[in-house]
């Protein structure tokens, strides 16, 4: 595999709705942008890029299968090879290694990953049931299919085996809320307390309105390029900034579709196929665990994904990190749910699973320098969703993880200010940060690595 | 030969639009002037019937219409799913029937929806619940009846409970529920 650059993203503003324009013109928005950041004209980037992959999740919401090459016809992409990635809440992560393969691989030398979701053309108790189709149509949707509730069986799992509170749980909703604040892409910009998210609506014990994010309609893209590409964009007058961002690791994982189906591991099993290396080589730790084994926990069961463990060790292994807490400057993950974020915080070796509510109380995941109105023990290690993540940001799922790629190419290139707006996200000296797309429960993850080569 | 129609027919149903605001001439400036114009959206109706087979899980549903609990076990392992499946995930073995009606069961996670999708929100507030067995490996989500869905408590993980089943069948996984033992 060769080297794959990520050189240029943009992103629509995420809404509640967009009636003012069909998803072709959305996602054209943000793919203009990504063009003009680097410079270049629509005619001449068509000239150069070799290809696409795009992403959406449902053809129920917009009543249109084959989106994706009214996509690729409207950005003017034909005939150059294109197809569409689809795997839930991750489709947009997917999207982007799929991207990253064809240009890793060889095949292309400048692909562009886009995506986009237009969920507001249906109700938002529709939309949660065709989301919740995404769930066993046998099994588990007759039952009284609801994604918020699944995450909430998740978390109130999560809690009898930890002690996690729902305190810990409105510490994210807190941090994301406050850090969007700074983010003009974000569809939510609002400061709220604890207290404001607990005494939100119950949507699904113990998870409240602000506990979850929202749906959007919304569209990004990203351009990835080898050398080669580079050089081509260059000689056509791109202007690419120095010093490159380049992706250095990919990882996925897997689980089943039913929770119910979830393996229940033993000690050793865990310890030997899905302890981070740090963990395994931690005399505490894995004493820690031994306990938490002797205490009855067992591992994935349905507290916490497997998946996303399984996409994070893939993705360090592949980009050498053995400390991810103090060698990952920033993380842009799937916070569908407060709780999610708490879970992966434990899945992606911030800290033991059975930690993560302390962990997202303790202002290590926090930004430095924003007041979030809160008394935090620790200082900033490794901000977590700087941008303000799903929960304020918004949710047009396809879209979605593009939408961290490009943000998280923003931190690395030092462009924040001049995206956002605003200063304040700006995460100093940051060199390496990944991104985490997560599909319905965990059952598809991915996590990729973007690292700066100062 | 008959005179083939010329018109289509107007019709009453739908959308019937009149006096849509636009420019009665269509110079330069009218037309630049409508790209200030606000989205037209119309309604768009989409409902069908599916037949839906449960193909190798159809007798989980036949016994529960017996007031019968299935679940598939691998014949050589004996790893044991609540929900069934047809192929054991580690052996790749067809499995088999096994009844655990009588077997212990409790609740193993579970929350309150207070909304819900479509279909479901005429039941809010109600209770999802993941129910481990006795001797079962995996877990089986259900509805759980019986308990105060306004005094949820994580207390309610670990409590015994018992299937009930529907006495009219709908063959859904709904046919059987459970309540606290």
């Amino acid at each position: 595999m060769r080297p794959v650059y990520a050189l240029s993203g943009g992103v629509s503003k995420f809404s509640k709705a967009r009636p003012d324009k069909t998803f072709q013109a959305i996602v054209k928005e943000a793919y203009d942008y990504a063009i003009s950041d680097i410079g270049l004209d629509f005619p001449a980037f068509t000239n150069i890029v070799d290809g696409s992959v795009a992403s959406y999740f449902s053809d129920h919401f917009s009543r249109q299968l084959m989106a994706g090459i009214m996509a690729q016809d409207y950005l003017g992409l034909c005939p150059k090879p294109s197809h569409r990635v689809e795997g839930g809440g991750a489709t947009g992560g997917l999207c982007f290694q799929e991207a990253w393969k064809a240009v890793a691989s060889g095949h292309m030398d400048v692909c562009i990953a886009y995506g986009f979701e237009t969920m507001s053309h249906v109700e938002t108790w529709k939309g949660n049931e065709f989301i919740a189709l995404a769930s066993d149509v046998s099994w588990d949707y007759p039952v009284g299919g609801f994604y918020s509730g699944y995450y909430a069986m998740m978390v109130t799992r999560h809690m009898k085996e930890y002690g996690t509170t729902v305190e810990q749980m409105a510490h994210v909703s807190v941090k994301n809320h406050i850090n969007a604040y700074y983010n003009r892409y974000a569809q939510k910009r609002n400061r709220y307390s604890v207290e404001d998210v607990r005494n939100a609506p119950m949507v699904a014990w113990p998870l409240t309105r602000l506990d979850i994010c929202v749906m959007s309609d919304g569209a990004a893209a990203t351009i990835l390029a080898s050398e080669e590409g580079l050089k081509r964009l260059e000689e056509a007058g791109a202007r690419v900034a120095r010093p490159l961002v380049r992706v250095t690791g990919i990882g996925r994982g897997t689980d089943a579709m039913r929770m119910a189906d979830r393996p229940h591991v033993d000690y050793e099993t865990f310890l030997n196929d899905y302890a981070t290396e740090q963990e395994k080589s931690s005399d505490d730790t894995r004493k820690y665990y031994k306990e938490l084994w002797d205490h009855g926990t067992r591992y994935p069961g349905v507290h916490s994904f497997r998946a996303g463990r399984t996409a994070g060790n893939m993705a360090y292994k592949h980009a050498g990190i053995a400390d991810p807490l103090n060698e990952l400057d920033f993380i842009e993950l799937h916070d569908a749910y407060t709780s999610s974020e708490i879970q992966t915080y434990e899945d992606l070796g911030l800290c033991r699973y059975g930690e993560g509510g302390p962990f997202a109380a303790s202002g290590k995941a926090h930004m430095p320098g924003i007041d979030y109105g809160v008394s935090l023990e620790d200082q900033p290690i490794c901000p977590v969703n700087p941008s303000g993540g799903l929960i304020a940001c918004g949710h047009p799922v396809g879209a979605t993880g593009l939408m961290q790629a490009v943000f998280a190419l923003w931190q690395l290139q030092g462009t924040v200010e001049r995206h956002f707006g605003d200063p304040r996200l700006q995460i100093k000296d940051g060199r390496r940060g990944a991104i985490h797309s997560h599909a319905g429960t965990g059952t598809y993850v991915t996590v990729s690595i973007l690292e700066s080569e100062a | 030969m008959a005179k083939l129609p010329e018109k289509r027919p107007e019709t009453l149903g739908g959308y019937i639009v009149h006096g849509v605001p636009f420019p009665v001439e269509t110079d330069p400036e009218a037309m630049a002037f409508l790209k200030r114009m606000a989205p037209l959206q119309i309604e768009q109706d989409y409902q069908i019937t599916y037949l839906h087979s449960y193909g190798q899980d159809s007798p989980w549903f036949a016994a529960a219409t017996q007031k019968k609990l299935l679940a598939s076990r691998d014949p050589e392992s004996g790893y044991t799913y609540a929900t069934p499946r047809g192929h054991d995930m580690y052996s790749g073995a067809e499995t088999e029937w096994i009844d655990i009606t009588d077997r212990e069961a409790k609740v193993h996670a579970f929350t309150v929806c207070h909304f819900g999708s479509e279909e479901f929100l005429p039941d809010t507030p109600f209770v999802l619940a993941l129910i481990e067995y006795e001797g079962v490996n995996t877990l089986f989500l259900t509805r759980l009846m019986g308990l105060d869905p306004m005094a949820a408590s994580l207390d309610w993980i670990g409590m015994p409970v018992q299937p009930k089943f529907l006495r009219n069948s709908k063959l859904k996984p709904t046919d059987v529920y459970f309540i606290p033992a």
